[in-house]
């Protein structure tokens, strides 16, 4: 398994579904029988991974939304913790 | 930005864990919806999760109301969506039900026995937008397959498992394990995998509902399950990235009780096929307790308001030795029916619990099976000749009924 850099092009993987829950105001990631609930910057990040951004892309994205300066390590981490946890992969 | 996210895998009773509450909160919105759309099912396992007096409930929700509560259910939060049974392919109304379910955005699994899934029903299940499949088998060999389910179906559910992986869904594969099964754990595992299931979930089997009435015949050896346990981990480890694995602690050689449905009315809302909401599948048989049907009572009302849903939750019903314990908030006094069937009292400590006044018949029924003394009676297999003779006819419920034997 490579670990994600900066021009890998994550996308949620074959089997999960994200998608916004206005009861629980967050982010789930849904899968068979189960559930992974997401907290706002896991949401925000998640669903930025479609497949065609790349992670530079993202990052870029993700401090303009929230005016935010260097988070790609925090990104990057995030990412290797979800492609452990198979719920991204990478192209 | 730190992340934290919490993950967790439903176990055979269908649980998603929410985050962080404390139990003593107020209850969140619903998650899990079970509806459980029908008692009739072809097979007849003698370990079987449904109530034993089945038979007595056996009038069915039409597909209007059915229609109605996933709307409700949905408007309240709950986004996981089970449709079971007994088997909810006997319902002609299911695709409609699952496009409706769909539609609303749910994620939507089927949990069935394979009978009566044909490539021509996948196909339609598919497209009414079915997320997933998860398909039961009850042993690697047919005999024993065969055995416990009382019917001829080990074949067809290889077969249906194809017709699963044709449609390209994710297949969870479950085995109730037990002493008559445990020692196959490494070919049902293999079988598992040459079936192409994503994850399998052996879930040793709780002892209430049938297997209760079966537990000598069904609970197995410290032994087996230290055996069992080593041997899942081994093709874990060499699974990894292929397939999930999921081995259901049996708490009755645990000491140490689990949190019913991850805490009643906290997460799981099951619907009986009559429509009767639950906290969980097997409730009704407390006695003393009213739940609401739904027939007549709004979702929201029964889920925040009802006597039922609201008299378990949190720990203020608690007694000792659960109100002092240090981990009241993390087992919740363990499963209220197995309180009631051992103890007598649904508002007791679970006696799988060390601290629990009655462990000692838990211990006792954990010796019998070491000392594999021959059952007193014969294996019953669930159907509704049996479900009857099981249940009282002056009161109607099993509820009446005293507790086990415990020498």
């Amino acid at each position: 398994m490579t670990a994600p850099g900066v021009a890998s092009v994550p996308r949620v993987a074959t089997g999960f579904r994200l998608q916004w829950e206005p009861a629980q105001q967050c982010h789930v990631l849904l899968y068979p029988e189960g559930m992974v609930k997401l907290n706002q910057s896991a949401g925000e990040i998640l669903r930025r991974c479609d497949g065609a951004s790349d992670v530079n892309a993202i990052v870029a994205q993700l401090e303009e939304a929230f005016g935010a300066q260097g988070l790609r390590d925090d990104v990057l981490a995030f990412l290797a913790i979800a492609q452990q946890q198979r719920w991204v992969e990478l192209g | 930005m730190t992340v934290s996210a919490a993950a967790c895998k439903a176990s055979a009773v269908h649980e998603v864990t929410s985050v962080g509450a404390l139990a003593s909160e107020p209850p969140g919105p619903p998650l899990w919806l079970l509806a459980e759309l029908t008692y009739r099912c072809p097979l007849h396992c003698a370990f079987c999760f449904n109530p034993v007096d089945f038979a007595l409930h056996d009038k069915e929700l039409p597909t209007a109301d059915w229609l109605r509560i996933l709307r409700e259910a949905r408007e309240l939060g709950a986004v996981q969506c089970g449709f079971s049974g007994g088997e909810p392919l006997v319902r002609e109304d299911l695709e409609e039900l699952v496009a409706e379910a769909h539609r609303l955005g749910y994620y939507t699994n089927l949990l069935t026995s394979g009978v009566g899934l044909t490539a021509a029903r996948a196909v339609a299940l598919k497209s009414a937008g079915l997320d997933h499949v998860q398909l039961s088998f009850q042993d690697s060999t047919r005999e024993v397959n065969d055995f416990l389910s009382h019917t001829r179906t080990f074949d067809l559910k290889q077969k249906v498992a194809r017709i699963v992986k044709d449609q390209g869904w994710p297949m969870v594969m479950n085995c109730v394990i037990h002493r008559l099964n445990i020692d196959h754990v490494g070919r049902i595992i293999e079988m598992a995998d040459a079936i192409g299931a994503e994850y399998l979930e052996l879930a040793n089997t709780q002892y209430y509902s049938w297997a209760f009435e079966n537990r000598e015949h069904l609970l197995p050896t410290r032994e087996q399950l230290r055996e069992a346990e080593a041997i899942t981990d081994q093709w874990r480890e060499r699974l990894a990235g292929r397939m999930r694995l999921f081995f259901v602690a049996p708490d009755y050689h645990e000491g140490r009780p689990k949190r019913c449905v991850n805490g009643w009315g906290s997460t799981l809302l099951s619907i009986a096929p009559d429509g009767v909401a639950l906290p969980c599948h097997t409730a009704r048989m407390l006695p003393g307790l009213s739940f609401p049907d739904l027939r007549t009572t709004s979702v929201r009302s029964a889920w925040f308001d009802s006597e039922g849903f609201n008299r378990f939750r949190g720990t203020g019903w608690m007694k000792e030795p659960c109100s002092s314990c240090e981990f009241r908030e993390q087992d919740l006094g363990g499963c209220r029916c197995q309180a009631f069937l051992l103890a007598g009292d649904a508002a007791a400590a679970d006696p799988v619990c060390a601290k629990s006044p009655q462990h000692a018949v838990v211990q006792e029924a954990v010796a019998r099976a070491e000392r594999g003394e021959p059952p007193a009676r014969p294996l019953v297999f669930r159907d509704p000749k049996h479900s009857r003779a099981l249940t009282p006819p002056t009161t109607g419920a099993a509820a009446s009924r005293p507790g086990p034997p415990v020498s």
